[in-house]
């Protein structure tokens, strides 16, 4: 049962060690969604996660014992899917990084607008990626150093259409991004919304979303050594 | 040995040279007095010392006599194995001199001595765990320990300092056998060896009893302190935490609480405070000069944030360090950011920093009303000027566009020559 009806509103579950923080955000988004529940522990996320079912769970990267990453792990996979939008005010790329490539569908700062974080909270919801500038930047950096050699090119050369964005199965591929995602990330590292990278880039936002979750899927799936590092190192810190 | 200048000056006092010297910098001060190289004079005391020792009783009195050179330290630096080697030359020569005075305990006794010397000398030597080497080594380990982040700290990550250096150990073993053949050699010599053999026996029976008694419960005294003294460590580490939150969180609380009328105000404390803070806990930026491009760009946002109570988002992707066309580059991204700043209202400016072998990019994007180049009066020199006329001068390019729908959009290339 993919995406969300127009009219219904989301459930969302939020996740944060701190009761200030849940407070302010439920405050701010309580008008668009609908707050099913606040778990303030990795014990209590995970239950409450299975008693109440919520489409979108609003994780916090750092709480005790284990923080987001813990929750995530602790979910078994479920149908309909529960999807993760991670918020935090954490600036270390290592972490938020370890978070994506362990589920989580997005990743937005706590200084994030009230309408903005409905409006991600909505897209997670659809199933699509959620990239803020910054983790935009984070995945500009971690995917580097593949680029400086010849552009891997012909496939996008052709004019843009909603066709160039194609699934991921080349395994060669999973490493690397395209220019056109590469191209997609740097616009959303200036500020860009989707539907401005969209009218920029000349295709439509949904084929900018495509990019996105496209990027997303490589970045779960990599295995490259910047982000297995960064994964080994949290899972032998949090073992 | 450098040649000495051919205006002969007055000959040097003589003097110590305990830096460039050998042993304890007698040679080296003869040979500036002298003008000789000092490798022949050591050489010959050497040899003195050996065949006569004359050389011994010489080097000595000279040691005791000759005061330092001014700035030359008391001990040599370390010189670990040739200053060894300078000690047993003097121990043989010293032996044999007595040898010749008549004043000798017989042949026998020359190994065990000079044995027991090197044993010692390795043992308490200059850098030998027992001089404070070790002590120094393990004091550097927590200081290595410490060095991670503050949070890392609090959060227990370093735990696994290694303090058992091998060096150290080594040492003290080669030393302690050293001495131990010494003794050995003695009772041999003194034909005392069987019977010392058979009470060693009893002793040593005693001894692995005592250590498979007690062995355990010292082991667990040695972990108790040395988690001790790290529990000591963090606890400093809180208390030095605690104290900044109360200097600058609680105060900056305070000033908020006062303020909160006024939300421009309250905004900018938090900010500032928010970034300290954060600087602070990853240990950070903590007032160094920002050298490198993503540094100097942060600083520059960091003060336009200040000053103009606005949110900059600001992404940096790469660093490289700055030089005078990157110089070029911040003043021209800070004067973007000014002119951001000034028409951005309530929205955040978007400013993205892309470093690339090849050049270095910066875009400053904000969500105000916009702006035309065009209908900007021409003694208007801030765009014009600060940014475009900079970035041309120094070999790169300034575009200024309307951002898509709302906002402005300056983007600043310079290429980087490798």
């Amino acid at each position: 049962m993919p995406g969300v009806s127009p009219g219904s509103r989301v459930r969302v579950l939020l996740v944060d060690d701190h009761a200030l923080l849940r407070a302010g955000v439920r405050a701010e988004i309580a008008g668009a969604v609908d707050v099913v529940g606040e778990a303030g522990t990795v014990a209590e996320a995970v239950a409450l996660i299975a008693a109440e079912r919520p489409e979108v769970v609003l994780l916090d990267v750092h709480m005790p014992d284990g923080g987001g990453l813990a929750v995530l792990r602790g979910v078994a996979a479920q149908e309909p899917p529960v999807r993760f939008l991670a918020l935090s005010v954490s600036d270390a790329a290592e972490d938020v990084i370890a978070l994506i490539r362990a589920g989580a569908r997005g990743y937005v700062t706590k200084a994030i607008s009230g309408p903005d974080l409905v409006a991600a909270i909505r897209r997670v919801a659809d199933g699509d990626a959620v990239f803020s500038p910054r983790l935009a930047g984070f995945v500009l950096d971690a995917f580097k150093d593949g680029d400086d050699g010849p552009p891997p090119a012909p496939a996008t050369a052709a004019p843009a259409t909603d066709l160039d964005a194609g699934a991921v199965t080349d395994d060669q591929d999973i490493d690397r991004l395209t220019p056109r995602e590469r191209e997609v990330l740097r616009f959303i590292a200036r500020g860009y919304m989707y539907k401005e990278v969209a009218l920029r880039l000349g295709i439509s936002a949904k084929t900018v979303e495509t990019h996105v979750s496209a990027v997303l899927r490589k970045l779960q799936l990599s295995s490259r050594h910047e982000l297995t590092r960064w994964a080994n190192e949290r899972q032998l810190l949090d073992e | 040995m450098s040649t000495p200048p051919p205006t002969a000056p007055p000959r040097p006092r003589l003097r110590r040279y305990t830096a460039t010297g050998e042993v304890y910098g007698v040679c080296a001060g003869l040979g500036v007095r002298l003008g000789i190289d000092p490798a022949l004079l050591r050489i010959a005391f050497v040899v003195a010392a050996t065949t006569g020792g004359l050389g011994f009783l010489l080097y000595g009195l000279a040691v005791i006599f000759v005061p330092r050179a001014p700035g030359q330290p008391e001990v040599p630096p370390d010189r670990d194995w040739r200053k060894l080697l300078g000690l047993v030359l003097l121990a043989t020569a010293g032996l044999t001199l007595l040898g010749r005075l008549g004043v000798w305990w017989g042949e026998a006794m020359t190994w065990p001595v000079l044995l027991a010397g090197t044993g010692l000398a390795v043992l308490y030597g200059p850098g030998s765990p027992a001089s404070g080497g070790l002590r120094d080594r393990l004091r550097g380990g927590v200081r290595e320990g410490l060095r991670g982040s503050r949070l890392d700290r609090l959060r227990g990550r370093r735990d696994d300092e290694d303090e058992v250096p091998g060096e150290g150990t080594g040492r003290a073993l080669i030393g302690g056998l050293l001495v131990l053949a010494a003794g050995l050699a003695f009772l041999q010599a003194t034909g005392r060896l069987a019977a010392t053999g058979r009470a060693l026996g009893g002793i040593l029976v005693v001894l692995v009893v005592l250590a498979l008694v007690l062995g355990p419960w010292v082991v667990r005294l040695l972990r108790t302190l040395t988690a001790e003294r790290r529990e000591r460590i963090r606890s400093q580490e809180r208390a030095e935490m605690a104290a900044h939150l109360h200097d600058s969180v609680l105060q900056t609380l305070t000033l908020i609480q006062r303020r909160a009328d006024d939300p421009a105000t309250v905004s900018t404390l938090a900010r500032k405070q928010e970034r300290e803070l954060r600087g602070w806990l990853t240990g950070e930026r903590q007032d160094a000069p920002a050298d490198t491009v993503a540094a100097a760009l942060r600083t520059a946002a960091e003060s336009i944030e200040d000053q103009f109570a606005v949110t900059i988002d600001l992404v940096t992707v790469g660093d490289r360090p700055l030089d005078d066309r990157l110089v070029a580059v911040i003043a021209a991204a800070r004067e973007a950011m000014l002119n951001a700043a000034r028409f951005a209202g309530d929205e955040p400016i978007s400013v993205f920093l892309d470093v690339t072998p090849k050049d270095v990019e910066v875009f400053v994007r904000d969500r105000g009303p916009g702006f035309d180049l065009d209908t900007v009066p021409a003694d208007r020199h801030g765009v014009r000027e600060s940014i475009i006329g900079r970035m041309a001068r120094h070999g790169g390019e300034a575009t200024v566009q309307p951002g898509p729908g709302v906002g402005t959009e300056i983007a600043l290339r310079m290429g980087c020559p490798a």
